[in-house]
């Protein structure tokens, strides 16, 4: 485990309450370590400072020195030192802490900036909440629910501003709903790279639009939907699908690449709606791909494999009486979970078959999306499955060529797209878990339909090293089984012995047979990651290139 | 156990008679003779509903023709029976509604489920559900029962509308921001 440097400590006093907190916070993070709440719109803490919604006004003090001599002013009544207080209110946001520094968040005067600037706010707001997507997770209602006037005072006409706009092929933009934040500009400025959204005209008419001639169509475009405290930029995949509040949260682990983002799957009734990034300041701080939120569509998907009616107990006699044949070739998958290529690896030692892991590699984007497109290639390295870093099955091939194997498992790979001939695939008997149809499934003999990612619970490795899990956010499609279950189900049948395929027996298991996971278990993996030793493969090269919070080994040692 | 003897008091001799309490029972009979009648001939005649009644939930249009439900769920969230399920969707652009954006593509009410309290009427921002005077609902089968969106609107009909409120924004919209 790493330990991060300990900061410097700064004590404050947040409404009379002493804390000492890192040098460098802001005074909106320093109330939030003492539980209080400063409202704001316009601060993000993976963002620049702007400061420019004056929602976050504190009153602020520091403690009263005599300017002669610099001796501290003592109050006569209470011993202590007299406070200073700044006669007009500042922002929380862009007033980092000081030392002995006062700050009053609950105070008259406070209140009553919230309740000026809520006003203003309000004044052009177009109040269609019925038919806002943002409705439930909206600031603005939230502070007009602790700061609003409940009525308005403002008589004249309503601004009005360009609706229903096209902001890219994946964001809606509303711009009467737009409290002009500016979150969205700073983000596409700082994190996305791609510098296309700004203001134009001035005063109550300025509006967000995009440069002239060019559209939001970045890969990141939809954390700007994310981050918009409004309904001013909505999703148009999301849009007018789902109220937010049905939606059940289930936090889950991106399966797109080896960066493992953190993410929340927001469904209801087994469906899944949406899937929205979850803060991990190791990994992807607040942000995800807009090419992972679409993953959730394929759990249905026309090409799932649906179970065929067949009884389960003689796709698994099938399955046995092939494996029991001889000759078997186990292809695991960088997809599948870490206890799913665990138990894999069982069945491969089981069968004293050669093992394979089909390498996925696309140009890595220096962001959140990283070259390898395994989630879950380290997983495999510390599973045993394998212990070079995946490539193609050209190997495979040589060997079925040869006709040394004669039956090949495959744990969720497509093995034509991973290079296998046709005339490959028919040499072999095909024993296939997955969870959608394709060419391999098409020639399998066996083919036990399996659950997505979505379905399932599990952990990933990513490409820190960072073990992190997922849960199961919906329920299973009818009739498909659990990979972990078949393929336990698989190694029994062949005569390996079965602790159980709950997650708890297999992480029993896990600990017991591989050193780096020694005392762990499921439940005491924390939701944001657990960090493992990696030495073991230090002389392996990733295909991995730089991304956020994470540096390639070599380019460390380069640099 | 305890036990209290309570005395029973002797009867009056016109107690004893019976008479006295015969007429008092003629009295009552004699007087409803001539009132009129308090029954209904059910279902041919029907009670005079009283305003406020809460009878079966339905959706309403206002006056132009517009459906008033926006599909905000709000009803959906609040009913204590989950009797209501509503599939959202949004208004093609090239309907004169468009500026309103979202309406229902599905809007079921479950009959045998509703427990007529009348919550999502309370709860509605646009006055788009009301529960009117139809009190009497029977059906075959369990499908029978779930009232759809075409079978809301029909027992739902045309209400006033106070606000028009989409129509002045549509106005608004098109007026622009003058001078500016």
């Amino acid at each position: 485990m790493i330990q991060p440097a300990q900061p410097e400590l700064v004590t404050v006093f947040i409404d009379g309450q002493e804390i000492a907190v890192p040098k460098g916070t802001n005074v909106i993070e320093a109330a939030r370590m003492v539980g209080t709440d400063v409202p704001h719109y316009c601060y993000h803490p993976k963002l620049s400072i702007a400061g420019n919604c004056r929602m976050c006004l504190i009153e602020l003090g520091m403690p009263m020195t005599d300017r002669a001599t610099r001796e501290p002013i003592m109050d006569e009544a209470t011993g202590k030192q007299k406070i200073n207080w700044i006669p007009r209110p500042q922002i929380g946001c862009g007033t980092t802490v000081a030392p002995g520094m006062h700050v009053k968040t609950q105070s008259p005067m406070v209140k009553e900036c919230r309740e000026g600037v809520m006003e203003f706010l309000l004044i052009n707001h177009p109040l269609d909440c019925p038919i806002c997507d943002q409705a439930g997770e909206c600031k603005l209602q939230e502070q007009a629910t602790g700061y609003g006037r409940g009525y308005s005072r403002f008589i004249e006409q309503k601004n009005v501003k360009p609706k229903r706009t096209r902001l890219g092929p994946r964001v809606t933009l509303d711009d009467e709903r737009c409290v002009l934040c500016s979150r969205c500009i700073r983000f596409t400025q700082e994190v996305a790279k791609d510098d296309v959204l700004g203001f134009v005209d001035r005063g109550s008419y300025s509006t967000l639009t995009c440069y002239p001639g060019k559209e939001l169509e970045n890969n990141y475009s939809l954390n700007t939907v994310d981050i918009c405290p409004v309904g001013a930029l909505t999703s148009t995949d999301f849009r007018f699908k789902m109220r937010v509040w049905f939606l059940k949260q289930t936090n889950s682990i991106c399966p797109e690449s080896s960066v493992g983002v953190n993410t929340v799957v927001w469904s209801r009734e087994g469906v899944i709606y949406r899937i929205t990034p979850r803060r991990n300041d190791e990994v992807n701080d607040t942000w995800m791909p807009d090419s992972g939120r679409v993953l959730y569509k394929e759990v249905q998907a026309e090409n799932r494999l649906q179970p065929t009616g067949d009884p389960a107990s003689d796709l698994l006699a099938t399955a046995t009486r092939l494996l029991q044949g001889g000759a078997v070739a186990v292809v695991g998958s960088g997809r599948s979970s870490l206890e799913e290529q665990f138990l894999t690896a069982k069945l491969a030692r089981q069968l004293h078959a050669a093992t394979f892991v089909v390498g996925r590699t696309g140009a890595g984007d220096g962001i959140l999306i990283s070259a390898d497109r395994n989630p879950n290639t380290r997983g495999a390295l510390v599973t045993g499955l394998i212990s070079e870093v995946p490539g193609d099955l050209a190997a495979l091939g040589r060997e079925i060529d040869a006709g040394k194997v004669k039956t090949v498992v495959s744990v969720g790979e497509d093995l034509s797209a991973a290079g296998l001939t046709a005339e490959q695939l028919a040499k072999v008997a095909i024993v296939y878990l997955g969870s959608h149809a394709n060419a391999t499934s098409a020639a399998a003999q066996v083919v036990f339909p399996t659950l997505t990612v979505f379905e399932k619970s599990g952990s990933f490795i990513n490409q820190q090293f960072r073990l992190q899990k997922f849960a199961s956010a919906v329920p299973g499609l009818t009739g498909a089984t659990d990979d972990r279950v078949v393929l336990d189900q698989l190694v029994t049948a062949v005569g390996g012995e079965s602790a159980g395929s709950d997650l708890v027996s297999v992480w029993r298991e896990l600990a017991a047979g591989i050193p780096g996971l020694a005392d762990l278990t499921y439940a005491k993996i924390p939701d944001t990651g657990l960090l493992l030793a990696d030495d073991t493969w230090s002389q392996l090269t990733f295909p991995e290139g730089e991304s956020l919070h994470h540096q390639p080994a070599a380019a460390e040692t380069t640099a | 156990m305890s036990f209290k003897t309570v005395e029973r008091k002797p009867l009056s001799f016109a107690e004893r008679t019976y008479v006295p309490q015969i007429l008092g029972g003629l009295k009552t009979t004699f007087k409803k003779m001539v009132k009129p009648n308090e029954t209904l001939e059910y279902p041919e005649a029907r009670p005079t509903i009283p305003p406020g009644y809460r009878g079966v939930p339905t959706l309403v249009k206002d006056p132009n023709g517009r459906e008033k439900c926006v599909s905000c769920q709000l009803c959906e969230f609040v009913c204590p029976p989950k009797a209501i399920r509503i599939k959202p969707g949004e208004i093609p652009a090239d309907d004169p509604t468009a500026h309103v954006e979202k309406a229902p593509q599905e809007f079921d009410i479950d009959m045998l489920r509703c427990i007529y309290c009348g919550l999502c009427q309370e709860v509605c921002p646009e006055e788009a559900i009301w529960l009117q005077n139809v009190f009497s609902l029977s059906g075959y089968t369990r499908e029978e029962m779930v009232n759809n969106k075409a079978k809301l609107y029909e027992l739902g009909g045309t209400l006033p509308d106070d606000h028009y409120k989409w129509d002045k924004k549509k106005a608004a919209e098109e007026a622009g921001n003058g001078g500016h």
